[in-house]
């Protein structure tokens, strides 16, 4: 005999047990109707694998687990199933379920089955799957599947064996007559369990108040090759719950949230081990039990070996059913079991007793009065909880303080009911706590999932809405500024930062592109040979406009800048700004570079953007330098963001860099650019000085020539001398000429810059001045010429209509001069009028050339 | 027969709430009967009166509360309540004295509350707190158990005590001379109120410490019926055996430092309200702690208090301040001292935090 412990707490509720153990064991009537329960089991009800209207025999199986937590059922009896469908089942909530009922035919014709030979063959997972295809569950309580209780897991090291034998419940007698009369198959039964467990003690914990199967049991473990006890525990309810059981025989708590095994036990009820026997030993599967039936309802009160499946009524009967004394019908013990008020309801796997009770045997609880928190249910608590405030706190629904009273580990054991002397029915606020609690925790996860997503939902929405009014507020904002520009207003609208400069970027990017289309435009007008001026010009105007356009929005960041002090974002959009003028003013270098050598009207216009880019850039700049000031300002005054300031001030430091290197750049081309004009100047500056060169050769040779000329009347001994001499001046006179008009065609296309115009004219003039005086040479010579023989005389008269044609063409040049003059003063338009004017000349000093050499060729004939 | 469906268990211990009150109402009548024969009539009389005066309030504010009269009063709290105080009030209280006492008691402390269960504090020491505090000259009307003449054995007539109580105490003191005899201090207040004598020389000189034995014999009576309850499981020993021995240690101490000046632990635990306090006022289940553990800590609490006021305070007796004290410190004692449930390491205690939850 082991040792024996205690637990906490504990009643002696009468026991009434001796009412059904004076008769041996009794079978059962075979039913007419057998409804089997599809979930007879705690886990996933087994599902149904015959038809309606087939034949069954017994031990047949008829329903098939579902999943591993779950064992199938058999067919109690041969016989035609006629239903599967919802009828009553023995459960608390007298909710029916799906139950497979089958008519009888009295053959109790069973199904070809055979126990195992030698089950120490089979391997532990084949023993276990055999006990599950078997049907075995708990039959001591809840019906929990044994298959599962026994494939333990790798970290469990069993060294007990727990055969719960204790039936502590008051009236319930099966287990007690089930070891009194087959004491050898229960022996029989710890065997093989043994056997899959190897443990290395063997304890069957039974109250004291059955001899007669201590006595049985004894007996049938004489020869026993394990190491196995009969412990007899003192009678106290409820010694036979699996953890005061355990705690019972080995002083050991099963821990909170734990299992038999995590403290190297397993526990199973003598029904169970009984069972597990009948299936290896004869192939029977879980079909029958004893079920006790008692109460003051019965006139016999006795065990019944009870096919699973029989109609309580069935069993009723058979003891004895006192219809008029039975005023509560108790499925279980009257401890823990539950009220049924249908006859028709089954048994099943796990119901161990029937009590029909008598109104004076149970009568009617008293009403319950208030707690007087007498502390009797405390003492009496297995658990050790505290009954009264769990109560108190189910009562109120306090229920995160029922919890941490430990609620959960209640067993509903009925200890704390039953002792109460205000007859506050504990147990079931606890139950009912439980459930709330559990439904809480339900619908908080439900409604936890709900919330998330309505928190997406809600996101996306305001997200949306958030983009709409950012829209919205940078199209108000446009159309503001717009107004605000109008009206010249430097004030800008309350606006949060970014907001603005991002508006403003956005405005900066929009103009940007503005502008970067009109170049383009611009480019292929240029591009284009014979565009209009005026068209040419248009283009500029609208670049203009656009790069106003764009100065303003920039002013405007800068303007906005200061008030904010956001240095990052004004930098990087400075420095844009600032990228951007440079790119404008190279754009317009190039545009100035291909008039000047197109020698296109617009160059002026050209110049001017140029300087307007200029001052674009160098606003720019000073922007820049602006913003570091202030950058450089707030960092020395705010010493909290000294370090971001610091960062923000080198940017800008760089940023004012890049600028000026660009600039520079820009500058540099512009100089370049001018160089390339001046390289022109002094091209044309050369050709004129050759040109006034060969001019001066071509006085000196005149003079040298007319000399002799004019010593000739008074001689006149040279006549041949002197008409090649006149020829050769001719002929430098026109080379004279078309070097002046190249001259002048030069002069057009450097007619750009102010300075090449007044260096032109002045050229202009001294070339006009050098013509004038190789006419007044020409006269000369003719006048000498003239004073020679008669022949001479007609061509004199022709000289004269001549020199009247060269004279006008001189006035002319006169006038062209003084419109160049005028042009000098009215800058734009004066190139052209210049060049039409010199054209005109041209055209006419062409005309006396042509007369002259016409007048010539005449001579020549004579 | 319908079968009725209820929820488990199906079967009660047959003792209820009334079997428990009355059986403390059994367990009081040592001490009343010793009462009444140290002490004289005065006990009996005011048992009885308040015990009438009791159930007629309670019946009265049941019946205001809408509640069934019958079914409530046979609970028999309100009697116990009744006996309870009228054994702690002095035997030739005045019948206001008593009444006021009951009224307060089941009235204000036990029925405005929502009656039986619901009582933050203690109703009999509520009612003798109040009395206490409001007429505390008719609060030492202690008779000296023995009459001084001689050594006869004599108490106030039946009659006499009846005049004493409903009529006039001066009616009394004109036709009994001796009457002075009758109205003495108790020990504690004896001793408490020395006139510079040391505890010894009071023991020696006082006529009322040469009769202590008669207050030894009343506790031993209220021992009795406390010890019986204990065995019948009415209540556990935790709470009782805690207080008294609390008081002894607290005692002792005090008496090996200085045995001039304080008095001894029999005479701590013997006089005043102690055997009466620790079987039947500190085991009110009601307004005391739940938990074994929370019992003893509540009746060493009270143990604490009562000797640090009798000592040191105002009032000879401090029982029901310190009993109120420790039944506003209940609830909190509750929280902190769960038992450690089955399975569990470590008790839980203080408030519900939310890891707690499995
Ligand atoms: S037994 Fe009943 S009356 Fe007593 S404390 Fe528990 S719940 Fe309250
Ligand atoms: S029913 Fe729960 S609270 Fe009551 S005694 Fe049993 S385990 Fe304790």
């Amino acid at each position: 005999m082991g040792k024996v412990f205690t637990f906490h707490g504990g009643i002696h509720p009468p026991e009434n047990k001796h009412r059904s153990t004076q008769l041996p064991i009794a079978t059962a009537p075979l039913p007419k109707l057998l409804h089997i329960p599809l979930q007879q089991h705690i886990g996933a009800a087994s599902k149904a694998c015959v038809k309606v209207g087939d034949k069954v025999l017994k031990g047949q199986r008829i329903g098939d687990a579902q999943g591993d937590f779950s064992v199938p059922v058999h067919a109690s009896s041969s016989g035609i199933v006629t239903a599967i469908g919802n009828h009553a089942v023995p459960h608390p909530s007298g909710m029916p379920a799906t139950c497979i009922s089958i008519e009888t035919d009295g053959q109790e014709q069973w199904i070809a089955h055979s126990g195992l030979a030698d089950f120490t063959a089979l391997s532990t997972a084949e023993l276990i799957d055999y006990i599950r295809d078997r049907g075995i569950c708990g039959m001591g309580g809840a019906g929990f599947p044994t298959a599962v209780k026994l494939h333990l897991g790798d970290h469990h090291i069993i060294n007990t064996l727990i055969i719960n034998a204790a039936e502590c419940e008051p009236y319930i007698s099966a287990d007690d007559l089930l070891m009194r009369e087959r004491a050898e198959h229960i022996i029989a039964g710890i065997d093989v369990l043994q056997h899959l467990i190897k443990a290395s003690h063997i304890i069957i914990g039974i109250e004291d108040n059955k001899p007669q199967a201590i006595r049985a049991l004894e007996t049938a473990i004489v020869g026993c090759r394990y190491n196995i006890d009969v412990v007899s525990v003192p009678t106290k309810y409820p010694s036979g719950g699996e953890k005061q059981l355990i705690q019972l025989l080995t002083n050991v708590e099963v821990p909170h949230g734990g299992i038999p095994a995590d403290v190297g036990i397993v526990c199973q009820n003598v029904g169970t081990v009984y069972a597990i026997h009948r299936a290896i030993a004869y192939g029977e599967s879980l079909i029958s039990r004893i079920v006790t039936v008692t109460g003051d309802g019965v006139s016999k009160p006795q065990n019944f070996e009870t096919l699973i499946g029989t109609p309580f009524c069935t069993l009723l009967e058979a003891a004895g059913h006192l219809q008029n004394n039975t005023s509560r019908l108790i499925v279980g013990g009257p401890m823990m079991g539950y009220t049924i008020d249908d006859l028709e309801i089954p048994v099943s796997k796990t119901t161990n007793c029937i009590i029909a009770a008598s109104p004076r045997e149970m009568p009617a609880p008293d009403p319950a009065l208030a707690c007087i928190r007498c502390g009797q249910c405390e003492q009496v608590c297995p658990v050790q909880l505290l009954p009264q405030q769990l109560h108190w706190y189910a009562k109120s629904q306090e229920y995160d303080k029922a919890q941490q009273h430990n609620l959960f580990d209640c067993i509903e054991c009925g200890a704390c009911s039953f002792v109460c002397p205000s007859n506050i029915p504990l147990v079931q606020y606890y139950r009912h706590a439980k459930t709330a609690i559990k439904e809480e925790a339900q619908d908080k996860r439900k409604s936890d999932i709900a919330r998330e997503r309505f928190e997406a939902k809600q996101m996306r929405e305001q997200r949306a809405i958030e983009e709409k009014a950012t829209k919205r507020k940078a199209r108000a904002e446009q159309a503001a500024k717009a107004q605000a520009e109008k009206q010249k207003v430097a004030q800008q609208p309350p606006l949060d930062p970014v907001g603005q400069q991002q508006l403003l970027k956005q405005q900066v990017s929009a103009e940007k592109l503005n502008v970067e289309q009109l170049q383009q435009q611009f480019a292929v007008l240029q591009a284009q040979s014979n565009t209009e001026a005026s068209a040419i010009q248009l283009g500029d105007l609208q670049l203009k406009k656009a790069q106003l356009n764009l100065q303003r929005t920039e002013q405007a960041l800068l303007s906005y800048q200061p008030a904010d002090c956001a240095p990052d974002i004004d930098i990087k959009k400075l420095k844009v700004a600032a990228a951007m003028a440079s790119t404008k003013l190279k754009k317009a270098q190039q545009a100035l570079k291909n008039a000047q050598e197109k020698s296109q009207p617009g160059i002026e216009l050209l110049t001017t953007t140029i300087l307007a880019l200029e001052k674009t850039a160098s606003s720019a700049n000073a922007a820049y330098s602006d913003a570091s000031n202030h950058c450089l300002a707030t960092s020395s005054t705010n010493l909290a963001s000294t370090e971001p300031a610091t960062g923000a001030a080198k940017k800008l430091k760089i940023a004012v860099a890049i600028a000026r290197t660009k600039l520079k750049r820009a500058q540099a081309q512009l100089s370049k650019a001018t160089a390339e004009g001046t390289k022109n100047l002094a091209d044309l500056a050369q050709s004129v000085t050759d040109l006034s060169a060969k001019l001066s050769t071509a006085e000196a040779d005149f003079k040298v020539i007319s000399e002799p000329i004019q010593t000739q009347p008074a001689s006149d001994s040279h006549p041949s001398r002197d008409q090649p001499d006149l020829k050769t001046l001719k002929t430098m006179a026109a080379i004279a000429r078309t070097k002046l008009k190249k001259a002048h065609s030069r002069l057009e296309k450097l007619s750009a810059e102010e300075q090449q115009d007044h260096q032109l004219l002045a050229e202009i003039t001294r070339l006009e001045e050098k013509v004038l005086l190789t006419q007044a040479s020409y006269l000369q010579a003719k006048d000498a010429s003239a004073s020679q023989p008669d022949a001479a005389q007609n061509k004199a008269a022709k000289q004269a209509s001549l020199e009247e044609h060269l004279q006008k063409t001189l006035t002319l040049f006169d006038r062209a001069q003084q419109a160049l003059k005028k042009a000098e003063a009215n800058k734009s338009p004066a190139v052209q009028k210049m060049r039409i004017s010199i054209e005109k000349i041209s055209v006419k000093l062409a005309a006396a050339e042509h007369a002259l050499q016409q007048h010539n060729s005449s001579q020549d004939q004579e | 027969m319908p079968h009725i469906r209820i929820s488990s268990p199906h079967v009660q211990r047959p003792t209820k709430t009334a079997d428990i009150m009355r059986l403390v109402i059994i367990a009081t009548l040592p001490g009343l009967f010793g009462m009444t024969f140290f002490f004289g009539w005065g006990t009996l009389i005011n048992v009885v009166l308040a015990s009438v005066m009791a159930i007629s309030l309670e019946a009265i504010c049941i019946k205001l509360r809408r509640r069934p009269v019958l079914f409530y009063v046979r609970d028999n709290s309100a009697l116990l309540t009744a006996i309870l105080l009228a054994l702690a009030l002095p035997p030739f209280a005045p019948w206001w004295v008593t009444a006021t006492a009951v009224f307060v008691a089941i009235v204000i402390a036990k029925q405005i509350y929502g009656g039986l269960g619901q009582n933050p504090f203690n109703p009999a020491m509520v009612g003798y707190a109040l009395v206490l505090i409001s007429f505390p000259v008719e609060m030492t009307r202690w008779t000296a158990p023995f009459d001084l003449n001689g050594n006869t054995w004599e108490v106030l007539g039946f009659a006499d005590t009846l005049t004493v109580i409903f009529g006039s105490w001066q009616e009394i003191i004109q036709a009994h001379p001796y009457i002075d005899s009758f109205t003495s201090a108790t020990p504690l207040d004896t001793l408490k109120h020395r006139n510079g004598l040391t505890v010894e020389e009071v023991w020696q000189s006082s006529e009322v410490m040469a009769n202590v034995g008669a207050w030894y014999a009343v506790s031993l009576c209220y021992f009795v019926g406390g010890i019986f309850l204990i065995y019948r499981k009415i209540y556990t020993w935790h709470a009782p055996l805690t207080l008294l021995i609390t008081l002894a240690l607290i005692s002792a101490i005090f008496f090996a430092i200085d045995p001039d000046n304080y008095a001894d632990p029999l005479i701590h635990l013997t006089t005043g309200a102690t055997m009466l306090g620790a079987f039947f006022i500190v085991t009110d289940p009601v307004s005391s702690a739940t938990s074994n553990r929370g019992k003893v800590v509540f009746a060493a609490g009270i143990a604490i208090l009562v000797y640090i006021v009798r000592t040191w305070g105002n009032y000879p007796d401090a029982l029901a301040f310190a009993v109120m004290l420790m039944n506003l410190c209940a609830p909190f004692i509750d929280q902190y001292t769960q038992p450690r449930s089955y399975g569990y390491k470590k008790p839980n205690s203080g408030q519900p935090s939310k890891e707690n939850h499995s």
